[in-house]
């Protein structure tokens, strides 16, 4: 171990997470899926620069546009509409009449209909749409990416907001035990038998589901997976002879929790949250496929398969959204394989 | 022709540049009838060559070396066929572990355990194995035998257990025994009547004896000749009392140099007293049925009294569940008792969590287990500096810095090791840096909760050593938990025998070992320092 590495990014690390990391780079597989995943992820967070129907830079009458950050009014380009439409052909021919046009790779938003079509909606891949399109005329590849940001932004933000919660409840209950546990567990039994399902279909009849309103209802019943492990872990750590010549100290509670006995229960966190980050993603693709989840219009994987259902005679659609949610899920599976092992103080690097 | 001979037995664990040698080049023989000891500290190799003996060991993790030959009676058992093994193990060769809870099969009832030996090597079955497993019970004086065919592991003691596996071990009437620290889990009491019990069968069936032990004192009461190891090499063999008398290896002479010596500091009579409890009494509740009712109480400690001067060393001896530990958190307020405490002359027995806090700067603890007792994602200096944050010993961090290098230099270890985490430690060292956590904060009263007994004995010798320095250096008051009478002997100066919660003997050091009044402290006594069982009745079996 002489040869680790003891800083990372330009910071001393601690030899216990050289190690880990060692590790987790000798999981040659979880490694390369963490890279892709990240660049995937890196290229759909830039979604409005990959794929929009807005162009990245015109320039027009000597003078240089930016549509992408910029709302201008086609009275600039010599219309009458308050906002301008870059794929109207009378737009872009008055532009390049007097300058030039510099469009993103893919020159569709999520929301833009091809009216172009030579071919009824849903058309087939093609030169100008890759994957095709759906059958409301709009891009697939450009839904894809849309569609791909918001399910691993959503997951991300479940899994991080509903593991402080679960978390934190698993500590105070594990640690204090008593009565405090007793009612604790008696609660979670209760709101675990709540139907989450009805609960979101009551939600939709009543407000129109949006991203957060999605988050917060997911949130008041994805905490309680982590709360059984922690418990565990707690429950078996506040004995430890550590804890107890912390507390012998004169160590507070909350510090000895925090410092002493969450790494013990971070281990067995970070094993279960590939699994939550997952069914967060599988969560929201299966309401989006439902009609229950995000508002219609809004780019999701789970609504492109709903059309890939519903148009069989188009089987891009389907095909499409399967594999892009299999790489998808199989890559954050194989990072969090991948980090699980690293953190298995039996596992040696060899 | 020897009934055993191990010829240049070497043992390696991996290849290539990352084999390590376990065992190199050991040879020796064991004439029928006769004892042999391998003794050793751990990692000396020793419990690695009783498991080549059987090819007990993982291979082909791990491989003999090519001039190594272990004959049994005549038959080469390295690269033996996996039948011939068999019919050796347990067959011909019986073993006997160390942790006797883990070496039986928790859901097999005793019958069925030791039925599975005589069926598999007499082809027993039925009536006749069960009448057979009784009579091998009673072999090993496992009492009231026949109700305890159905028990299972779990229901029956520390001692009892062994005794099982003695008992199965002994099922097909081997003609040889390896018995691997078959005492380390029990107590001294129960290692007493163990040891007598092998000795009885020993002699009995004639069998060869191969026992691998650290203890000394085990190897002068048991052995004829013995094997000692270091690093995997024998470097002394002989016979018993030629080799405790003239020792040649310098190995050997610290081995037998490191047994706990030294007494206890003088004792000044005019010292306050800093620590003093009465009738302290930790009662843990039964609960029973859908109200949890209280049906009875657990008395872990049984209104206990106890004082502790400055300077003094109040040592607390006694089986193991008879309540030393708990007597130990009771007093320093970590657990929940009855009675009145004072520190300093202050009752501290009514305070809350927040007023105790200032006090636990003056009251410390050191545990057992090194290796339990240090958080592993910690580094020293900060394991060591955790109390100086609580107390707001130190005004910055130069002088919390200065007061870390202190406290390591003086329980012996190298200020620069601040910055490396507990892992790189011996089990020696950690119970250094744990000393060292209590001692930074000065403390006045420390509850020494068996700090030797996870430790080898040439370090136990050292730690003792240290232990007694630091005591004289800052007038400290100890009271020392151990079941170690000898390490006692060397530290307290009063001594408190405690057995199922409550006091059976106190007083004075010298009268409690040389003079014991009551007939358990005589029978732990001889037990413990003479490994005598006493047939008295004092003790449980």
């Amino acid at each position: 171990m002489a040869a680790a590495r003891t800083t990372l990014l330009g910071r001393p690390i601690s030899p216990l997470t050289a190690r880990r990391l060692a590790s987790f780079r000798a999981n040659r597989r979880g490694f390369w899926s963490l890279w892709i995943f990240l660049a995937l992820f890196g290229v759909s967070l830039a979604a409005e620069i990959v794929a929009n129907d807005r162009p990245l830079l015109v320039r027009y009458e000597g003078a240089f546009y930016y549509p992408v950050l910029v709302d201008y009014p086609e009275a600039t380009f010599g219309g009458f509409l308050p906002t301008t439409d870059y794929r109207d052909p009378n737009v872009r021919s008055e532009i390049e009449a007097k300058g030039w046009i510099l469009w993103p790779l893919i020159p569709y938003s999520y929301d833009t209909i091809n009216f172009d079509l030579k071919v009824p909606a849903p058309a087939p891949p093609s030169g100008e749409n890759w994957l095709g399109t759906d059958d409301q005329g709009r891009d697939v590849v450009a839904r894809l990416i849309y569609g791909f940001r918001i399910s691993v932004l959503f997951g991300l933000t479940l899994t991080l907001l509903s593991s402080v919660v679960g978390i934190a409840a698993g500590a105070v209950q594990g640690y204090f035990g008593g009565l405090l546990d007793l009612l604790f567990q008696r609660f979670i039994e209760i709101w675990s038998g709540l139907p989450v399902l009805y609960l979101l279909i009551i939600l939709a009849s009543i407000v129109e589901p949006n991203f957060w309103w999605l988050l917060s209802l997911m949130l008041l019943f994805s905490w309680m997976s982590l709360v059984g492990v922690v418990r565990a872990e707690f429950l078996r750590a506040r004995n430890f002879d550590y804890v107890r010549a912390a507390r012998a100290l004169g160590v507070g509670d909350t510090t000895i929790m925090v410092r002493h006995v969450l790494p013990n229960a971070m281990v067995a966190t970070l094993t279960f949250m590939p699994f939550i980050l997952n069914g967060s993603i599988t969560t929201l693709t299966s309401l989006d496929f439902l009609g229950f989840g995000l508002p219609p219009g809004s780019a999701s994987l789970g609504e492109l398969l709903s059309q890939g259902k519903a148009n069989l005679q188009a089987p891009w659609l389907g095909l499409t959204a399967f594999a892009v949610l299999a790489l998808m899920l199989s890559l954050l599976i194989f990072v969090g394989e991948a980090v699980r092992d690293a953190f298995d103080p039996r596992k040696t690097v060899r | 022709m020897a009934l055993l001979e191990v010829r240049d037995l070497t043992v390696t664990f991996g290849e290539g540049e990352k084999a390590v040698a376990a065992v190199q080049g050991v040879s020796f023989a064991l004439e029928r009838g006769e004892t042999l000891a391998i003794v050793g500290e751990s990692g000396s190799g020793k419990s690695v060559t009783a498991l080549s003996i059987l090819q007990l060991l993982p291979y082909p993790v791990a491989a003999h070396g090519k001039a190594s030959s272990i004959r049994f009676d005549g038959q080469e058992l390295i690269g033996a066929a996996p039948s011939v093994l068999q019919q050796v193990r347990g067959g011909r060769i019986g073993m006997v572990f160390q942790e006797p809870m883990t070496s039986l099969n928790p859901l097999h009832t005793v019958a069925r355990q030791i039925g599975e030996t005589l069926l598999l090597h007499k082809g027993l079955a039925g009536a006749a194995a069960r009448a057979r497993t009784l009579e091998l019970l009673a072999l090993v004086g496992l009492q009231d035998a026949a109700n305890r065919l159905d028990a299972y592991p779990h229901q029956l003691s520390g001692g009892q257990r062994q005794r099982v596996m003695i008992a199965m071990a002994l099922a097909t009437e081997p003609d040889m025994l390896i018995a691997d620290e078959p005492t380390t889990a029990v107590d001294v009491t129960i290692q007493a009547q163990l040891l007598k019990l092998l000795r009885d069968l020993q002699a009995r069936f004639g069998m060869a004896l191969l026992l691998i032990t650290h203890d000394l004192g085990i190897v002068r009461n048991m052995a004829r000749r013995v094997l000692v190891m270091t690093r995997g090499e024998v470097v002394e063999e002989g016979p018993v009392e030629e080799v405790f008398r003239r020792p040649r290896h310098p190995y050997t002479q610290r081995l037998l140099a490191a047994e706990p010596k030294g007494d206890p500091l003088p004792p000044s009579p005019q010292a306050p007293e800093v620590m003093r409890a009465d009738a302290v009494k930790v009662w843990f509740p039964i609960r029973r049925g859908v109200m949890r009712r209280t049906v009875g109480h657990i008395k872990a400690v049984d209104g206990v009294s106890v004082a502790v001067r400055e300077g003094h060393t109040v040592g607390v001896v006694g089986e193991s569940g008879s309540g030393k530990t708990t007597l130990g958190l009771a007093l320093l307020r970590l657990t929940r008792s009855e009675g009145r405490i004072a520190f300093l002359g202050r009752p501290i027995d009514g305070l809350g969590w927040r007023e105790l806090r200032p006090l636990r700067r003056a009251m410390q603890i050191v545990f057992q287990d090194p290796y339990g007792s240090l958080s592993p994602r910690m580094s020293v200096a900060d394991i060591v500096a955790e109390g100086l944050g609580v107390h707001r010993l130190a005004r910055d961090r130069a002088e919390s810095r200065r007061m870390i290098e202190a406290a390591l230099t003086e329980v012996g270890l190298d200020p620069a090791s601040a910055g490396r985490y507990p892992h790189e430690f011996s089990g020696g060292q950690r119970q250094r840096i744990a000393i060292a956590r209590a001692l930074i904060l000065k403390p006045s009263f420390v509850v020494l909760d068996e700090p030797t007994s996870a430790l080898d004995m040439s370090v136990q010798a050292q730690i003792v050593d240290l232990l007694r320095d630091l005591q004289s250096r800052h007038r400290l008051a100890y009271l020392f938990i151990s079941h170690d009478l000898k390490v006692v002997r060397a530290l307290a100066d009063e001594v408190l025998v405690m057995r199922d919660g409550k006091v059976v003997e106190s007083g004075p050091s010298a009268q409690i070992f040389d003079a014991p009044r009551e007939d358990y402290t005589k029978a732990l006594m001889a037990a413990a320092l003479r490994l005598e069982a006493v047939d008295t009745g004092a003790v449980r079996s």
